[in-house]
């Protein structure tokens, strides 16, 4: 999104209290410059970005890269935890941090609904810069449309990331081996729990915060531990049951796990038992997922819960050989059940 | 989760195994059905038939309310909400299930219909107040437990005047289903069944008394359970040593929650807005007299099948599925030629693959690896 230079062309300052997105601001034209300038580059502002080119000129980096993309759609736009601006920061750092990347840099792309109150804008875009320099990674160029009223809903992001991927890291889902050990980072389902009571309006009495965040300090902190590691996921729709039948899957292997070792929140327990779901199948938008070598599962769950992020990780589970490719469970009660795939959106039981 | 977690205790379920393993007779086989949907869930999401000792068998009864619902009356809701253009509200696992000409009401939400997720009747409700302009029509479904919230709408838009909310009701009543599975065997092939392990939550509505008849007129033991593990491993118990007994009673394991008359206040309302249809196709079982609910006359307003023109037809399940057969009992899920092939959670079939609840969507998504 280049950032016009002269400022005094572009008139009244933007209304960020009662204005409203109209279809100028995406036509090109001097609108749209002010929305760049005066909520864009303001909230984003980096060197990059600054340069106010079409693309942004970004130095050489040796060695492999990581690019990946992700787009985000959610609804409510805020919620206890976060926001659509600093979710769609953090989903696209954590598909390069569980590719063993370093995040360098990021983009980002709105698509805006004509009527969407210019103050919402601004409350997303002040989050994604937050979540961007928290992260020290810089968003360097972008790009807004805006579709007419009843074609979008309020605002899509979607964000692009590139990463450095220091020689020696191999991490795929095709990594997991018979014998390994899986560690989860934190509790499962606060995300998925934290939107869908926002959304509906539950009103439970304890609030449910969004684990939304970057994970890439997390698992430098694992990388550097030495530990061996074969995998990593960060398990987002579709909860740890998903990612864990997709690593199964790609790896050929079958993975069993122990339900008394899995860290869940008490609030997001009792929310899916009152409305009949299973925190396995709930999305997580800040932990992560790890297959690590046995010798090494020690170091590994230290290192991670020595971080900041890591301080419920667990040892959850291992990898065995089974042809099937099931992902099985223990049961607290001791007998022993199928972790199937989620089968389509999980939806609340009746009786 | 204080209160329910000790009711999920390993060390105490390895106990009541052990107990469980010594009453059972090792010289005979037991049969015990869980008539509900909810103890199916519990069997196999907890693993419990791990539990038990080889001679002891769970039947997976008809007790899984999007289970037992024909095609014919998702194919009414289709219609409403596709044909007639109204809002159509209803609970999150009907939107599933499969109906005629492959739609579901998911599908044909795809295909404009206005097909809406609520929690409770009374979200129905109030989508009729924040939408006058529009008819709003709950797709009520469901066992007892579910039948008193939907008479609780049904008074409010009375006392409020909606005229633009009805419901399409297709509440039915537990104990003439027991009543059609007890006759069935002579018919079906015969299913050994030595007794039941009796509703949870219906039970709190209905209470215990309504069973007597298992007892008294078909010589079957029932204990009413809760829908956590430990319950079902306790009731298991229970029957176990009524049928070394000989005895056939109604008993209580759920007394945290279940009395001998149920909730009156719920039944009185229940007795007010409803009436008993003369008969009821169920998904399997077939059409059983008196085993489902109308709106009564007082209440007809409220109707949806009054209100517009969507007269029930009866379609007939495919083929191949044996969804019939396993409702009764006389099939295991994964006797069905189409399990895990044809018929996935991901592509039901049957309705018992539909729900989480369902006997083959329980078996597929829990337990299919003691097959492999």
């Amino acid at each position: 999104m280049p950032a016009p230079k002269n400022r005094s062309s572009l008139g009244r300052a933007l209304d960020l209290k009662q204005g409203r997105i109209d279809l100028a601001h995406g036509s090109g034209g001097r609108a749209m410059a002010q929305l760049i300038e005066e909520l864009f580059a303001r909230h984003l502002d980096n060197p990059f970005l600054a340069q106010g080119d079409d693309g942004a000129v970004l130095p050489g980096a040796d060695g492999r890269l990581v690019m990946a993309t992700d787009s985000h759609v959610i609804s409510p736009l805020f919620f206890p935890g976060g926001d659509i601006g600093s979710l769609s920061v953090h989903g696209t750092l954590n598909d390069l941090a569980v590719m063993g990347a370093r995040p360098l840099w990021l983009s980002a792309a709105f698509i805006l609904e004509e009527g969407f109150p210019l103050a919402d804008l601004a409350r997303i875009v002040e989050s994604m810069g937050e979540a961007s320099r928290a992260a020290g990674v810089p968003i360097v160029t972008g790009d807004t449309k805006v579709v007419e009223r009843g074609k979008g809903d309020g605002v899509f992001i979607t964000t692009t990331g590139v990463g450095s991927l220091p020689p020696g890291r191999d991490v795929s889902g095709r990594h997991a081996r018979p014998g390994d050990v899986v560690l989860i980072s934190g509790t499962l389902g606060d995300h998925g729990m934290a939107i869908m009571a926002a959304r509906e309006n539950l009103g439970f009495e304890t609030p449910i915060v969004s684990d939304s965040a970057a994970l890439h300090g997390l698992t430098e902190a694992l990388f550097a531990s030495g530990a061996r590691v074969h995998t990593l996921r960060d398990p987002t729709r579709g909860g740890l049951a998903t990612t864990l039948n997709e690593i199964a899957r790609q790896s050929g292997v079958g993975i069993v796990l122990d339900e008394a070792a899995l860290p869940i929140n008490p609030a997001v327990a009792a929310a899916c038992e009152f409305l009949g779901l299973d925190p396995l199948y709930v999305a997580n938008e800040g932990k992560l997922l790890a297959i690590v070598a046995a010798d090494d599962a020690d170091a590994a769950l230290a290192a991670l819960r020595a971080h900041p992020l890591g301080a419920r990780a667990a040892r959850i589970g291992t990898v065995q050989a089974d042809t099937h490719r099931f992902v099985q469970m223990t049961t607290t009660l001791g007998g022993r059940r199928i972790v199937d795939w989620l089968n389509g959106d999980p939806l609340p039981r009746i009786c | 989760m204080k209160y329910i977690d000790e009711f999920r205790d390993g060390a105490l379920a390895r106990k009541l195994g052990a107990h469980i393993a010594r009453a059972a007779d090792p010289g005979r086989r037991y049969h015990f059905m869980e008539f509900c949907g909810g103890h199916t869930h519990a069997i196999s999401r907890y693993g419990v038939a791990d539990l038990l000792p080889a001679n002891v068998r769970m039947i997976h009864g008809p007790g899984c309310p999007v289970c037992v619902l024909p095609i014919g009356r998702v194919d009414q809701a289709i219609r409403l909400a596709l044909d007639h253009g109204v809002m159509l509200c209803t609970y999150g696992d009907c939107l599933r299930v499969p109906a005629s000409d492959g739609l579901s009401l998911l599908k044909a939400r795809a295909r404009g219909a206005d097909v809406r997720m609520v929690y409770s009747s009374a979200d129905a409700v109030a989508l009729a107040r924040q939408h006058p302009d529009r008819q709003v029509v709950f797709f009520a479904i469901g066992f007892e437990t579910t039948t008193p919230p939907t008479a609780v709408a049904i008074r409010e838009a009375a006392a409020l005047g909606l005229g633009n909310f009805s419901v399409l009701c297709c509440h039915v009543l537990t104990p003439p289903a027991m009543t059609a599975i007890l006759e069935a065997p002579a018919s079906a092939g015969g299913v050994p069944l030595d007794g039941f392990v009796g509703p949870a939550h219906v039970s709190t509505i209905i209470g215990s008394a309504p069973y007597a008849f298992c007892a008294e007129r078909y010589g079957k033991p029932v204990v009413i359970a809760g829908f956590e593990p430990l319950d079902v491993m306790q009731a298991i118990l229970m029957l176990i040593r009524q049928t070394n007994e000989g005895r056939a009673e109604v008993e209580n394991e759920f007394v945290r929650a279940v009395s001998h008359e149920g909730n009156r206040k719920a039944q009185a309302l229940v007795a007010e807005v409803f009436t008993r249809r003369p008969d009821f196709e169920w998904r399997g079982l077939g059409t059983i007299p008196d085993s489902a609910l109308s709106l009564a006359p007082a209440y007809r307003a409220f109707d949806a099948e009054a209100r517009f023109p969507v007269a029930y037809r009866s379609v007939a399940d495919h083929k191949a599925c044996e969804c019939g057969a396993i409702l009764r009992g006389v099939k295991r899920p994964q006797e069905c030629r189409i399990f895990g092939t044809a018929c996935t959670p991901e592509n039901p079939v049957g309705s018992c693959m539909v729900s989480s609840e369902g006997a083959c969507a329980a078996h597929y998504t829990y337990g299919r690896y003691k097959d492999a």
